[in-house]
């Protein structure tokens, strides 16, 4: 789950991180008074959506009174700020963050993820605050610091120290830095981060260490013990039938082709998605409901699949282990009585009893194709496009 | 032999009294498991299944003398009860719960360290289907009937695609030494370089085939061990090359975040290191028999 800069911002400062003053408004005429009350002669407007590449896009805006803050958040609202990452259809901007503006001395890059190989926290660091992070392994790789953190005993002073003196920062502001770093981890740690990033992280004229911009990603499996930052969810950053299937315990990302998929169990998904390209088509969908694929799973995925304009074709593609292929059959005879699918449909049933399951379908009044290998319902499901 | 579970392993059942540890240890049961009994804190002295309930697992392995646990407790209760059972002297355990917090899995590899090797218990999963060795005995959810007795060793990070391979290498009349669900989490208990080295050690097994996806460094890391350490041909498909970059596909841990970690990459690190591609998921049974008959060991 992600949560917008200006909460990442909050967590970050509870655990002793500095940022620069700042407050989120919802109108114009509210931000002319926030700028007035957080002072200064320059402020920064930014656009809250959950996307890096903001500022290219347009979304950050420099004002020189409270006049203009007021007039770039008049302009942002409401919008949709479309980034490198938000995709054509780009995010909607309902939250506008005013922040003092900060003189910049240097501009560094510090990121917290895990590491899947020697399952650890790793602090990533860089000299080269700014880029992304892939930006910076691509063009600048020498100026990355890796710190593996042991997760038993924690981040040790020594390694945050190592980690600032490797950004080459002066001495008197060492212990500062090494206290930002600490910050991150424990804010990463302690809440069930998987994602922290600071970036950038900005040396300023005074000699503050600060955190200029700053993501934070949170693991959905460990919501139910962090009721503080499931509430930060924003549903209007995502998409909608995404939200709508995630509410309903399914997985499913939406996609830029027209063939709709329901599959059960997410490697199966990808395949059968990976099939579609194969023979010619692209998948509107991922869409995993579940090994069980239970009849009510089965209602909910086509209602979900129907709601999604961009579908013209509609493959079905279950392995069924413990649930037969005769039960599932009938879920998907009992969904398509509710529901009225107008384009056409592939099925492909497989594993146990399929020639019952078949048999099922084939008596049903449903109109559909039949299909029995992977490859085939992939092949079918490109035909019926026309 | 086959890897990891044979014919006599004793299986105990943790959150046995629950509705899915009930079915699924019924389930086993069938098939011919020896499952010796199950542990439910509270519930010990309870018989279910007409098998003995223990309040702990220290309990349960006293009494029954069993090696091998399979865990069907929820994520809020995971972590702890797979660390009771390293305590208690399991040898393998299988983690079919999905929805642990990746800090706990974390918790949980470090915790294990304590132990030496030869005590160490080996964690397979969490969010996996389980192990099945074919007429043998099967620690898991997946259903049975699907995988014939023989010599291919599969080893999946996906539950249903890898028994989309063991039917179609069912219906090319090839069969499995053992089948090992490793999970779908960014962090799990064994690798797939952890299953393919049993694999390469196990009498019975003549080929492995790897059913791995998008996301983390295993495949790869599996990939360079085979290269340099395995004599059996090892045959792989990858999963998600469709997938966008940045998006988690169902599985917490199919997403994309570094070099090598998209399908095609993986594809093109696999060939490097020797392995075997399946060009699409359709043809994984297909793929294995060509091996088998390039290297005459059909």
């Amino acid at each position: 789950m992600d949560i917008h800069e200006y909460q990442a911002k909050k967590i970050l400062s509870d655990f002793g991180v500095k940022i620069p003053t700042g407050g989120i408004v919802y109108s114009p005429e509210n931000a002319e008074n926030k700028a007035r009350e957080i002072g200064g002669s320059k402020w920064v407007v930014k656009a809250q959506v959950h996307s890096g590449a903001r500022g290219k896009a347009g979304g950050i805006i420099i004002c020189n009174t409270p006049l203009e803050v007021a007039d770039a958040t008049d302009k942002l609202l409401g919008k949709k700020l479309i980034t490198n990452q938000t995709g054509p259809e780009g995010k909607i901007i309902n939250r506008i963050y005013i922040e003092e503006a900060t003189d910049i001395k240097h501009e560094l890059y510090l990121g917290l993820v895990f590491d899947r190989s020697s399952e650890s926290i790793m602090v990533v660091a860089s000299t080269e605050g700014g880029m992304s992070v892939e930006e910076i392994s691509k063009e600048k790789p020498e100026t990355i610091i890796r710190s593996k953190i042991e997760v038993a005993v924690g981040i040790q002073q020594f390694q945050a120290r190592e980690i600032a003196f490797g950004l080459g920062i002066e001495s008197q502001l060492i212990s500062r830095a090494a206290n930002t770093i600490i910050g991150c981890y424990k804010a990463f740690s302690e809440l069930d981060a998987t994602m922290v990033e600071v970036n950038p992280l900005v040396v300023s004229q005074q000699d503050e260490i600060l955190a200029l911009d700053c993501k934070m990603s949170f693991d959905n499996n460990a919501m139910f013990r962090r009721d503080e930052i499931a509430e930060l969810r924003d549903k209007t950053q995502e998409n909608s039938n995404e939200v709508y299937a995630s509410d309903r315990g399914m997985n499913y990302v939406s996609l830029d082709g027209n063939i709709g998929n329901i599959i059960n169990g997410a490697g199966l998904a990808m395949a059968s998605m990976d099939m579609i390209k194969l023979a010619g088509g692209e998948p509107a969908n991922f869409l995993d409901v579940g090994g069980g694929a239970t009849p009510e799973k089965i209602v909910k995925a086509f209602k979900l699949i129907s709601m999604d304009t961009k579908v013209k074709v509609i493959l079905v593609n279950i392995f069924a282990g413990i649930n037969r292929c005769d039960w599932v059959a009938e879920g998907i005879v009992q969904a398509l009585s509710k529901i009225e699918i107008k384009h056409p449909l592939v099925i492909r049933l497989a594993g146990t009893n399929v020639e019952k399951g078949n048999e099922i379908l084939k008596k049903s009044k449903i109109n559909y194709i039949e299909a029995s290998t992977l490859e085939d319902a992939a092949n079918k499901a490109v035909k019926a496009l026309g | 032999m086959s890897i990891i579970i044979h014919k006599n392993t004793k299986i105990l059942v943790q959150g046995f009294t629950g509705k899915i540890g009930s079915f699924h240890a019924e389930e086993m049961i069938k098939y011919g498991s020896n499952v010796v009994g199950g542990v439910t804190p509270g519930k010990g002295g309870m018989t279910h299944l007409n098998l003995p309930v223990f309040n702990t697992v220290k309990e349960a392995v006293d009494q029954t003398g069993a090696s091998t646990s399979i865990l069907f407790v929820p994520p809020a209760f995971a972590a702890d009860s797979a660390m009771e059972a390293a305590d208690a002297g399991i040898k393998t355990c299988v983690a079919i719960t999905d929805g642990i917090p990746s800090h706990d899995m974390v918790k949980i590899k470090r915790y294990m360290r304590r132990y030496p090797k030869d005590k160490k218990m080996g964690l397979v999963g969490p969010n996996c289907a389980g192990i099945i060795s074919p007429g043998k005995s099967m620690l898991g959810i997946m259903p049975g009937h699907i995988y014939k007795e023989g010599k291919i060793g599969i080893v999946s990070r996906s539950g249903t695609l890898g028994y989309e391979a063991a039917q179609q290498l069912k219906d090319l009349e090839i069969g499995v030494s053992t089948s090992v669900g490793i999970g779908g989490d960014p962090i799990n208990g064994s690798s797939f370089r952890d299953i393919i080295e049993k694999f390469e050690n196990d009498d019975e097994t003549i080929a492995v085939l790897m059913i791995g996806e998008i996301g983390g460094p295993q495949e790869v890391e599996a990939g360079k061990f085979a290269k340099e350490n395995m004599s059996k041909p090892v045959i792989a498909y990858i999963a998600g090359l469709t997938a966008p970059k940045g998006r988690v596909m169902g599985h917490a841990g199919a997403i994309v975040s570094a070099y090598g970690e998209s399908a095609i990459e993986k594809v093109e690190l696999l060939k490097e290191c020797g392995v075997t591609i399946s060009k699409n998921p359709s043809v994984m049974g297909e793929t294995v028999k060509k091996v088998l008959v390039e290297n005459n060991l059909n």
